[in-house]
């Protein structure tokens, strides 16, 4: 019945859509709580920068900034993520950079909204017994805001799951390339659609119910 | 401004916060100057590049009609989606437990899938099994994609909106004699709707975003697809991708603060129950498969949104 599936690498696609994942999520993880940083600093020109940079990311279509990687960044400006020879490879780290500059604006986003959510009293407090900028976001502030942020990180994370697909734009091998491949090769449209849609079900899925359980968890109960 | 993190500076603060300030600067100087001397060294700050966008024809014959097609599409989509989706959200909170049932799985199927493999897979269905031209088709995949997908958010989003009204209401409505269905035609649709507008509105600059998946993917002739015929022409790459870019935050900029606005107001008028579905009221549930382009919030909104603990008012 699954007969269709001879010849292709199924795993490999799905496992190259993990691998996008994976980097992507910790390189927007480290930038987008960077940018946070900077949106809440007593520096105006930094939550300038940041709130320019989140505005003007989000708006912009994910598709547009993964073609702009491979047509701009890689073919006019020779940007080649040390993988000059090995297309492949460069392919791979040109999306996940633009992964990680698309995910960090809603990352910045979620943990400023946890940052948000600490109470004004416990800032207060570390101003009262001597804490600067620094070690109060570092020390208070923010260990608080990320336990309280899990949920809408899951969120990202799980979005940034199904949009490594748009890598398939420029020609990344993942899941949705090999979808395309396999559609107009094969005749059963359906039962492709279906192994495809059940992949992506068997990665996000799990990924929310895990994620949302750890929320519930680690939130802290006010 | 004074923040929860900071307070207002005192003569060190202030000396250090302009140090930052300076520093700050270099670095970002640093980076423009390196992109700018990057763009010269590959010539793509000549006039001959750019001079195309001041002319009407690259308007007339590539931008516009671009635009045209991702307006057209991501409209569509909506007009669909929103019926649709209140369908299923109403669908989703039916006393029958099979209804509540296959609603929900939709819903949740259709959340979970990329956008991306619903357009191909939309495509190919197509092709196989209607004689729709091939020169519609693009438009015909990319909105059931769209639609098939933004209809569960919306879904969510009708269901969110309505279990934000207070439960008086629903017991007022039977109290005055009315039935299940007039209950909710008459009395929580229309007051979830305007709770949900904003959220709703938010929902289009996902839409948006998402037609230029058709444009690379499936041929569809929208806003992107149409820079590259319009690169090809002239050989502007990188002038012709600012430009469509330019394009893309304006035109979301313009729904973004539309929908700000209208949270705003919303909030103010005295006729709805102040319960407002904006980017920070809606809390949103991990353990659903929420959001795709836009992330975070707009929209995303996934099962069992948790509102701010605030009662209305």
């Amino acid at each position: 019945m699954f007969d269709f599936l001879e010849g292709y690498d199924v795993l490999g696609a799905f496992w190259m859509t993990v691998k996008l994942t994976a980097l992507s999520a910790v390189g927007s993880l480290i930038w987008g709580t960077l940018l946070a940083a900077m949106r809440v600093s007593p520096v105006p020109l930094m939550r300038g920068f940041g709130t320019a940079y989140v505005n003007i990311v989000r708006n912009i279509p994910l598709t547009v900034i993964i073609v702009f990687t491979s047509l701009g960044l890689a073919d006019i400006f020779g940007v080649t993520m040390g993988a000059a020879d090995n297309f492949d490879v460069q392919g791979f780290r040109l999306a996940v950079l633009g992964f990680v500059a698309y995910t960090a604006a809603f990352v910045c986003e979620a943990i400023r909204s946890g940052i948000n959510t600490v109470p004004l009293g416990q800032a207060e407090a570390a101003r009262a017994i001597g804490l600067n900028f620094t070690q109060t976001l570092r020390l208070i502030v923010l260990p608080q805001a990320f336990r309280s942020v899990i949920g809408p990180l899951a969120n990202v994370l799980i979005a940034l799951t199904k949009n490594t697909t748009v890598a398939a734009a420029i020609g990344v091998a993942e899941a949705a390339t090999l979808m395309k491949t396999m559609i107009e090769n094969e005749a059963q449209t359906l039962a492709i659609g279906a192994v495809f849609a059940f992949g992506f079900l068997v990665l996000t899925l799990p990924t929310g119910l895990l994620l949302g359980w750890l929320a519930k968890r680690l939130a802290v109960k006010r | 401004m004074s923040s929860v993190l900071y307070d207002t500076p005192g003569p060190r603060a202030k000396r250090r916060n302009v140090l930052l300030s300076v520093v700050f600067t270099v670095l970002l100087a640093l980076l423009l100057w390196w992109v700018w001397q990057k763009m010269d060294d590959k010539n793509q700050l000549e006039w001959s590049l750019w001079e195309p966008f001041t002319t009407s024809a690259a308007w007339t014959t590539y931008l516009l009609p671009g635009l045209g097609d991702t307006l057209k599409a991501a409209a569509i989509s909506m007009l669909i989606a929103l019926p649709l989706g209140a369908v299923f959200g109403i669908a989703r909170m039916s006393d029958h437990a099979w209804v509540r049932g296959a609603a929900g799985t939709v819903v949740e199927f259709f959340r979970a899938i990329p956008v991306l493999l619903l357009m191909l897979f939309a495509n190919e269905f197509y092709v196989r099994s209607t004689d729709i031209s091939s020169e519609q088709r693009p438009l015909y995949a990319v909105v059931t994609g769209l639609v098939l997908y933004n209809a569960s958010v919306l879904a969510e989003i009708v269901r969110a909106g309505i279990l934000s009204l207070p439960k008086g209401q629903t017991e007022a409505a039977y109290a005055v004699g009315l039935r299940k269905g007039q209950t909710m035609t008459s009395v929580l649709l229309p007051q979830a709707v305007t709770a949900m507008l904003p959220a709703i509105v938010s929902q289009l600059v996902v839409i948006v975003k998402d037609t230029a998946l058709g444009g690379v993917m499936l041929g569809f002739t929208e806003l992107l697809n149409s820079r590259s015929t319009l690169a090809a022409n002239y050989a502007n790459v990188i002038p012709s991708f600012i430009v469509v870019g330019i394009i893309y935050i304006i035109l979301n900029f313009l729904l973004t603060s539309f929908a700000g606005w209208l949270e705003r107001r919303l909030r103010r008028s005295k006729k709805s129950t102040g319960a407002v579905l904006g980017e920070d009221t809606v809390e949103v549930n991990p353990a659903a498969v929420g959001g795709t382009f836009g992330t975070g919030g707009e929209g995303g909104g996934p099962s069992g949104f948790t509102f701010n603990d605030k009662p209305p008012r």
